[in-house]
């Protein structure tokens, strides 16, 4: 029986996993006017973020077309992207209430008459763009981590109703990993004494990454989205721990920055580093997941592009099993980086908040 | 021939990666052949570095590829 179960488990990852071949093919033969399919292009677009959400499985394509919240210097605009027409170059002028006129360039919304090169235009150019609220599909790709959030803590709840009774259902694959959280990340870098503070936040962060990072690797709608691939999002998370290890931080901390323990010569130095280190941390918490993840959809957003530049269908099966066999190490590097991050920031958040009861400062 | 220095940049970073992860797990395995009982552990402490040693390569890769699109 237990054979049975992990064969079928196996194999219904394998499927999953395969199902990616078919999915990106809708994106392949839009391109095929073209010759030369632009690698470039295609790994943007099934990476960055979007104004459209576009479901995509065999036999059914829907685009949803996502509210464009934009605050203009004449105040606020509101309307549907369906208003560019699918247009990403540029070509299509959307026109609003208050006059403004905007165009749409790789997914980024400029100013129609501020924009200077429509081929190659200048994101950081900030005097082109509106501020964009816009609720896009890494937003609605987050709210449906929530919503899956809230349903799989809803059903672990529920099990530990009757306390007569053993808990069952999906509380045995949560509470291991709420009790390893609890007792390998928090209380070993927080201390037994203060851990409980901060265990909602530590769990929140393990598991949105956790299922942000699982949802990327599944191709089909309504999975299938590079959330934590997005520099901003892992921004805020960072931000997240930043914000914790500074107002929690006692005076032991803020001390041990500002005036570290070494001799007089050294203080000048140490005190630069260990500022530039305060900010530096966080910083490296967000590359570090935001480059694993990214990297990862990308090598196989480009494996699959091979299919493309060799255009011979025998390269298919070879891409096909190099993309299954990626994907399972990806699965190995999306707990290891949610894992990762979780403790780290315990680890920063123990630094800030710990007590020096019985601390020697060596004197030179 | 055209050399892109984005790609060589990038393929350093990765020897650097690789020398880094191949000495990690060398003395992890060495140690958990002296002391099988800690394996566990052992293990636990080889992912983490290895992890950061692959955060600290990726750095690098994302710089190389920051030099194509800017």
């Amino acid at each position: 029986m237990k054979n049975f179960f992990l064969k079928s488990i196996a194999l219904l990852i394998l499927l999953v996993f395969s199902s990616n071949l078919t999915a990106s093919e809708g994106g392949g033969q839009s391109n095929s006017e073209e010759k030369n399919v632009n690698i470039g292009e295609l790994i943007g677009h099934h990476t960055s973020d979007s104004h459209d959400y576009i479901i995509e499985i065999p036999f059914f394509h829907y685009t949803l077309h996502l509210p464009v919240i934009l605050w203009t210097d004449k105040g606020l605009s509101v309307f549907s992207s369906g208003k560019f027409q699918g247009d990403n170059e540029g070509k299509v002028v959307v026109t609003d209430k208050k006059g403004n006129r905007f165009v749409k360039i790789h997914e980024v919304i400029y100013y129609a008459d501020k924009v200077k090169d429509t081929h190659h235009p200048n994101v950081f150019d900030f005097d082109s763009r509106p501020l964009d609220f816009s609720f896009t599909r890494n937003a609605l790709a987050i709210l449906f981590v929530f919503i899956l959030l809230i349903v799989i803590i809803h059903f672990t709840r529920k099990a530990y109703n009757n306390p007569h009774k053993l808990p069952r259902g999906i509380a045995g694959f949560i509470e291991p990993v709420i009790l390893f959280i609890r007792d390998e990340i928090a209380i070993p870098n927080i201390g037994p004494k203060k851990y409980e503070k901060y265990m909602p936040y530590l769990l929140s962060v393990f598991f949105f990454i956790l299922l942000s990072n699982l949802i990327g690797l599944i191709p089909f709608a309504p999975f299938g989205h590079n959330i934590t691939g997005n520099i901003m999002v892992t921004f805020v998370l960072a931000l997240f721990t930043f914000i914790l290890t500074t107002i929690g931080g006692n005076k032991h901390y803020w001390k041990h920055i500002f005036n570290p323990p070494v001799p007089y010569i050294l203080k000048p130095i140490m005190v630069v580093v260990e500022v530039l280190g305060m900010f530096i941390k966080p910083f490296a918490l967000m590359v570090r997941l935001f480059a694993n993840m990214f990297a990862g959809h990308t090598s196989l957003i480009s494996l699959v592009a091979l299919i493309f530049i060799f255009g011979s269908v025998l390269v298919a099966p070879v891409s096909g099993l190099f993309y299954v066999f990626i994907s399972f190490i990806k699965i190995l590097v999306v707990f290891l980086q949610a894992y990762i991050f979780t403790i780290l920031s315990a680890l920063f958040i123990g630094l800030a908040v710990e007590e020096h009861e019985e601390h020697e400062h060596r004197t030179a | 021939m055209a050399v892109s220095l984005a790609a060589v940049g990038a393929g350093l970073a990765v020897i650097g990666a690789g020398i880094g992860i191949g000495k990690i797990g060398g003395s992890a395995t060495e140690a958990m052949a002296r002391q099988p009982e800690f394996a566990g552990k052992i293990q636990g402490a080889m992912l983490i570095a290895a992890g950061m040693v692959e955060g600290a390569a990726l750095l690098a890769i994302i710089v190389a590829i920051l030099e194509i699109f800017v």
